[in-house]
């Protein structure tokens, strides 16, 4: 042991590694080293590992969306999906003696128009109350657990058990909500929230609003007890009063986490199907995408055509997506 | 100062006044679904806030028909066969995707995401065209396989999450234990994710069970299809005389489990959605 | 029983390189010590060598055995963990047990071996307990337990102490060193605490920047350290430093002149004349002696720690200087003292940082043709 303790830095550096190197190359070929075999193993398994969900995801995801791409392209029915023929760009428009296809379908730009509405409305409104909400609940109040439970039941009831509900709330003869108006004197006559076309767009929202805000609420909830305490201390020594505070210091932190909500709200609004369908059935005043594209597929039997609007209703999801995360990682770039 | 503390007073008040109006706001509709499922009907029509007398007529009518019975059976082996799936395709691709570097990492996370967003009636007619391929159509089979479309991804990015945050050195020291990745998953980490995988599976369950447009897309018949369906077809003589009373007793049953669910695991449910969204 | 060899191991991450060219033997039953600061590649060497990171480029060999490829059970080694580890939902017998387990030994030898490591680090009476059961120094013991259960030929341990007190850091040390006598296996000990180094390892190595300053026995780094980085490390308080200029003073050594302390000839062989150096003597070998007038040093503080005081001395420009003496001492703050240091006991280092060396040993006679040779 004694020979081996001046042993000082690497004695000799270049003669050792070319023995070293020659003596390797003797019993393995020359190759570059991709890592451990632990590593290789890992990777190896990883991909094992994702291959039947990569599978499930190609069967019921990738597959079916390449054939509805497909079958817009074609004159494809319900009973004869097998013998479509293709027609080109026929479903989306055609000049034959006028113009034909969705893109000069009125209805269709009225969905459209509806969906979009409906989207903007319901998810601002949701992004305002679910805010509002989170605020009472960072509040340290007895009872708070309690509230935040019940605020998860809107959250936790089925879309079409809500609908329903809502529906029967909002029944112009018996309902209990024209009954309250009108007892509160606000309104003479009871409305047909559902069935008039000027109204029902708004019950869609109501209902929407009233399902859908504790998801915000709960983001922005989480969002909001991860700030920092010490700088709401510096505010009250500084004497800000508190809505300054708020627009000023809570708001910009919790923007984040109020675009992640918003945007997966937005996407879910972009596609709404069941409370539509279920409170105002396919009435055209508050139709939208979703709603079209089926009612052509199913009810109308027309695969070709109603694939193409919901291809449309992809297109339009995928460029709102794109838009909205191109908008929101400059603005949060800027911030930062 | 009294002013002050009038001000605080008021303040405290107005607090509290939001409190309930937001409770009221919350938990109303439910309350007045449950109201009105224990009125008879000859009383359905006269608005009244609270329970008089209690009337099971509408629960005795709804558990008679056969087709929502049937409808329950379908939805729980639904939802429970969708929870088991997504769990066990979501916890290996987790493991790969939360703990393994490797190329393609990247493109896997965006095209996982990527499914999650997409509307689910871009997929009907190919969807309805496999499920017919496979002779799924009209089954609780093809509704499964429908759903891992919406289950799977978000399965998947909350198992990331969680299985990101377990620490480096458990893995190495299984390694050098000689663990395969497969004993490592199983034997290691599945233990430790338990509450992680509560999470995911209740909000999978949630899911499943509330779904509608592939339900109503993929059943034909009352024998197949799941409880939404069931509710949103259950229908009067015409269409102005729908039987109100069934119908809210029907979504009484459905949703109570939920609510209990929902009331009991709540913290978990919040910490799964926070995993989803905020730190993803 | 085994002896590991690394033969120009080269570690990127990227273009990043965190280890070079580092060669090394180490023989069977060897303690060896990695020590260095932060960020010095210790813990990677350690995590080469036992087979969670790729070696870039290089060899490493357990045994005469080319290893670089095998899987850490295969390479026979077993390793402690800086937070343990533990997996939380196993009981302390299922921790030590699953390495044998996945080994597939049969039940009767697992029990054995589990008992019989349970035995030796005294953990018999937890073996049905969670990890969070435990104390940190019992958790501690369990997962060295499970590191040695499956009897690996070598035994790895990451700054396995740093989550521990400060009292049971002395104690869990100790019983590391008897564990090291008991079972004879060669073990590989990676710690930021030259302490830990000093009292633990049969051979240091100090690690700077990925790569080897200097191996040696504890008291070879002491007494003769290879360049100032090693100097400064080791040994606590830290070496004292001192800018000089050299001059080549025949076969004595070297003459350099120290501000305070006057001329000194030191038995260092130097090549260029007149070079700045820098003089290294540490605390405990400065002598301080009582000073009259302006002469000498002005003490700035005196530290006493019961047997022993620390004098810190104002020198005018640079770092205080330390100086050990004994304890109670008659210095006061605000004193002067005078130095005086033993020539063979001080150290000289050239503007690289490397150690000028030795012409003899203080006991013998210095002979013409060594100073040549040398």
């Amino acid at each position: 042991m004694t020979a081996r303790e001046q042993q000082g830095a690497p004695p000799d550096n270049g003669r050792h590694a070319a023995s070293g190197d020659g003596s390797v190359r003797l019993d393995a070929p020359p190759r570059r080293e991709r890592g451990t075999r632990v590593r290789r193993r890992r990777v190896r398994a990883a991909w094992l590992f994702l291959t039947p969900m990569l599978i499930v995801l190609a069967a019921v995801a990738g597959w079916p969306l390449m054939r509805t791409f497909w079958f817009s392209l074609t004159d494809a029915s319900l009973s004869s999906l097998e013998g479509a023929q293709f027609i080109g760009l026929e479903n989306y428009l055609v000049f034959d003696e006028g113009w034909y296809g969705i893109m000069a379908d009125p209805l269709w730009w009225q969905s459209v128009w509806n969906t979009l509405y409906f989207a903007l409305v319901s998810v601002s409104l949701e992004a305002v109350l679910g805010v509002i909400v989170a605020l009472v609940l960072n509040a340290h109040f007895r009872g708070r657990t309690l509230v935040r439970a019940a605020m998860l039941i809107p959250w936790a009831i089925p879309t079409v058990v809500s609908a329903k509900i809502w529906a029967w709330m909002l029944n112009d003869q018996f309902g209990i909500i024209n009954h309250l108006l009108m007892g509160l004197g606000l309104i003479a006559a009871p409305l047909s929230w559902t069935a008039d076309a000027s109204l029902s767009m708004w019950a869609v929202i109501m209902v929407d609003v009233w399902k859908a805000t504790p998801f915000v609420a709960l983001l922005v909830l989480a969002a909001l007890q991860m700030l920092p305490g010490d700088c709401y201390e510096a505010a009250k020594v500084d004497g800000i009063s508190p809505v300054k505070v708020f627009f000023r210091v809570t708001l910009p932190l919790i923007t984040p986490a109020l675009l992640v909500a918003v945007i997966f709200r937005a996407l879910d609004a972009l596609r709404v199907f069941d409370v539509i369908y279920v409170l105002t059935s396919n009435a055209s005043s508050t139709m939208t995408m979703s709603i079209y594209a089926r009612q052509q597929l199913v009810e109308f039997q027309d695969v070709g055509y109603g694939s193409a609007a919901s291809t449309l209703l992809f297109m339009i999801i995928a460029l709102v997506t794109v838009i909205y995360l191109y908008l929101g990682r400059r603005q949060l770039g800027g911030e930062s | 100062m009294t002013l002050r503390r009038l001000q605080a007073i008021l303040l405290k008040i107005g607090f509290w006044l939001l409190v309930g109006v937001l409770m009221l706001y919350a938990i109303f509709p439910f309350y007045y679904a449950v109201v009105t499922s224990l009125k008879p009907s000859s009383e359905l029509f006269e608005v009244s806030y609270w329970v008089d007398s209690v009337d099971l007529s509408n629960y005795a009518a709804v558990l008679s028909q056969p087709a929502f019975l049937a409808a329950i059976r379908n939805s729980v082996v639904v939802a429970i066969s969708v929870v088991a799936i997504a769990l066990l395709l979501g916890l290996t691709a987790a493991w790969a995707l939360g703990r393994v570097r490797f190329r393609g990492r990247t493109t896997v996370m965006i095209l996982v995401l990527g499914v999650s967003m997409f509307p689910q009636v871009a997929v009907l007619s190919g969807l309805f065209e496999v499920i017919r391929t496979l002779d799924l159509y009209n089954s609780p089979g093809g509704l499964i396989l429908s759903y891992t479309i919406f289950t799977l991804p978000f399965t998947v990015w909350i198992l990331t999450t969680f299985m990101r945050q377990l620490p480096d050195e458990l893995e190495e020291a299984a390694i050098v234990d000689g663990a395969s990745p497969w004993v490592t998953l199983t034997k290691v980490f599945m233990p430790l994710l338990w509450p992680a995988m509560a999470t995911t599976g209740l909000l999978a369950f949630i899911a499943a069970w509330n779904e509608f447009l592939f339900a109503l897309t993929f059943t034909l018949t009352d024998s197949e299809r799941t409880v939404p369906v069931a509710i949103a077809l259950i229908s009067g003589g015409s269409q102005y005389e729908l039987p109100w009373g069934p119908i809210m007793a029907a979504s009484v049953i459905v949703t109570v489990p939920l609510v209990i669910l929902v009331v009991i695991f709540q913290r978990r449910i919040v910490s799964g959605l926070t995993a989803g969204a905020v730190k993803g | 029983m085994a002896s590991v060899t690394l033969e120009n191991v080269n570690k990127r991450f990227g273009t990043t390189r965190v280890i070079e060219d580092v060669s090394l033997e180490i023989g069977d039953g060897e303690f060896v010590v990695f020590v260095g600061p932060s960020g010095c590649g210790k813990s990677t060497l350690l995590r080469l060598i036992a087979g969670l990171e790729s070696i870039t480029h290089g060899d490493l060999m357990i045994d005469d055995q080319r290893v670089n490829n095998l899987t850490p059970p295969e390479r026979g080694i077993g390793m402690v963990f800086q937070s343990y580890a533990l997996y939380p939902h196993m009981t302390v017998h299922d921790n030590i047990a699953f390495g044998l387990k996945l080994a597939k030994s049969d039940k009767q030898t697992m029990e054995e071996r589990v008992s019989q490591t349970a035995k030796i680090l005294q953990l018999d009476n937890l073996l049905d307990r969670l990890p969070k059961a435990l104390s940190g120094g019992q958790r501690q013991r369990v997962a060295i337990g499970r590191a040695m259960a499956r009897e690996p030929k070598i035994l790895l341990f990451d700054e396995p102490l740093s989550n521990l007190d400060a009292s049971l850091r002395v104690q869990t040390r100790n019983e590391i060193a008897h564990l090291h006598e008991r079972l004879g296996s060669t073990m590989i000990y990676v710690t930021h605490d030259q302490v830990e180094a000093m009292t633990l390892a049969d051979r240091i190595v100090v690690l700077n920047e990925g790569h080897v300053e200097q191996v040696g026995s504890p008291r070879a780094l002491y007494e003769q350290p290879a360049s100032r980085f090693v100097a400064g490390f080791i040994g606590s308080p830290r070496m004292n430093f001192l800018s000089v200029t050299g001059r080549t003073a025949g076969e004595a050594g070297c003459q350099i002149s120290i501000p305070g302390l006057g001329d000194q000839v030191l038995p260092r062989r130097m090549e260029n004349d007149d070079e700045s150096l820098t003089l290294g003597v540490r605390p405990e070998h400065l002598i301080p002696a009582a000073a009259t007038g302006e002469s000498g040093f002005k003490i700035l503080n005196v530290e006493y720690l019961g047997s022993e005081a620390y004098l810190y001395l104002q020198v005018p420009d640079g770092e205080a200087l330390v100086c050990r003496t004994e304890a109670p001492c008659p210095f006061t703050r605000g004193g002067r003292v005078t130095l005086t240091f033993d020539a063979h006991r001080a150290h000289l280092f050239d503007r690289d940082g490397h150690a000028l060396p030795m012409i003899a040993a203080p006991d013998t006679q210095p002979a013409p043709a060594q100073a040549t040779t040398s």
